[in-house]
């Protein structure tokens, strides 16, 4: 006798947004393991708060890896994390003008957050300050 | 009680086996609840994180006056148990993704279940031992 495979998990979607929407899930998923693992790592472990300062932003962002591994990471992690927001607002907000409002939110959360992100990734320039302090110093 | 529980504590005291589980919830519950609270939370961090990377962008005086916060006591506390909630997200996350392309992987949720307790575990105590080190030297 052959036995139905149980509910587990989420159904994958049949198509459209929704299944752009799982797969973008699991791949981003598989990419964080290392994005932001490796940056726990590195910034909690290996360096700790108590190094981590301006200087120490300043001179990782020298270099264009970091500037690109910290983004790739800002724009998956932030999509990923509001994506499950998102589900989860749909389990458990049922009226439709309260969802309506709900994922308005989010997607505000999500061009708002990235947009700042963006900016302090892409156009941080420590040189600006280097000689303001020099100038007052 | 009601008859369907009445006969599976008849079945299970017969067979002399605990096959009767109570309201003990079975791991797919267990795991599926941590997860979303573990995605959820680690989101609220990022978004606070997206905002303080923000402030680089205002000088060393004011990134480096703001992180007091980070290197009070209750956050460096807070901070060991984000990477237990992004560690076990992570790990959990693999298993999620092994089930919704390998269906067959369901017969051994128990034991896949088991496996993310047990890779957490690996990742998290080594972790955690250099976190607190780093505390209190």
């Amino acid at each position: 006798m052959t036995v139905a495979r149980p509910h587990i998990g989420r159904e994958r979607p049949s198509g459209g947004f929704e299944l752009y929407s799982w797969y973008f899930f699991r791949i981003s998923g598989l990419l964080l393991i290392f994005l932001a693992i490796g940056h726990v790592v590195i910034m909690h472990v290996i360096n700790t708060v108590d190094e981590i300062d301006w200087q120490f932003v300043a001179d990782r962002w020298n270099s264009p890896f970091w500037r690109a591994y910290d983004w790739l990471m800002l724009f998956l992690a932030l999509l990923h994390g509001l994506n499950g927001a998102r589900l989860a607002v749909d389990d458990y907000i049922r009226p439709q003008g309260w969802r309506v409002l709900a994922h308005s939110i989010l997607w505000t959360l999500a061009i708002v957050f990235l947009i700042i992100g963006s900016i302090a990734v892409l156009t941080f320039d420590p040189s600006r300050f280097e000689t303001l302090a020099q100038a007052g110093g | 009680m009601t008859t369907e529980t009445m006969r599976d504590v008849h079945r299970a005291t017969t067979r002399g086996i605990t096959a009767y589980r109570g309201y003990r919830p079975p791991p797919g519950m267990i795991s599926w609840a941590f997860h979303r609270i573990t995605g959820l939370g680690v989101l609220l961090f990022l978004l606070l994180h997206i905002v303080d990377i923000f402030l680089v962008n205002y000088g060393p005086d004011t990134f480096n006056e703001l992180l007091f916060l980070y290197r009070h006591p209750v956050f460096r506390i807070g901070e060991i148990i984000l990477v237990a909630g992004l560690y076990y997200h992570a790990a959990n996350g693999v298993r999620i993704i092994l089930i919704d392309f390998w269906p067959a992987a369901y017969r051994y949720e128990r034991q896949l279940f088991y496996g993310v307790i047990a890779v957490f575990l690996a990742g998290f105590l080594p972790t955690a031992i250099l976190m607190i080190r780093a505390i209190l030297t």
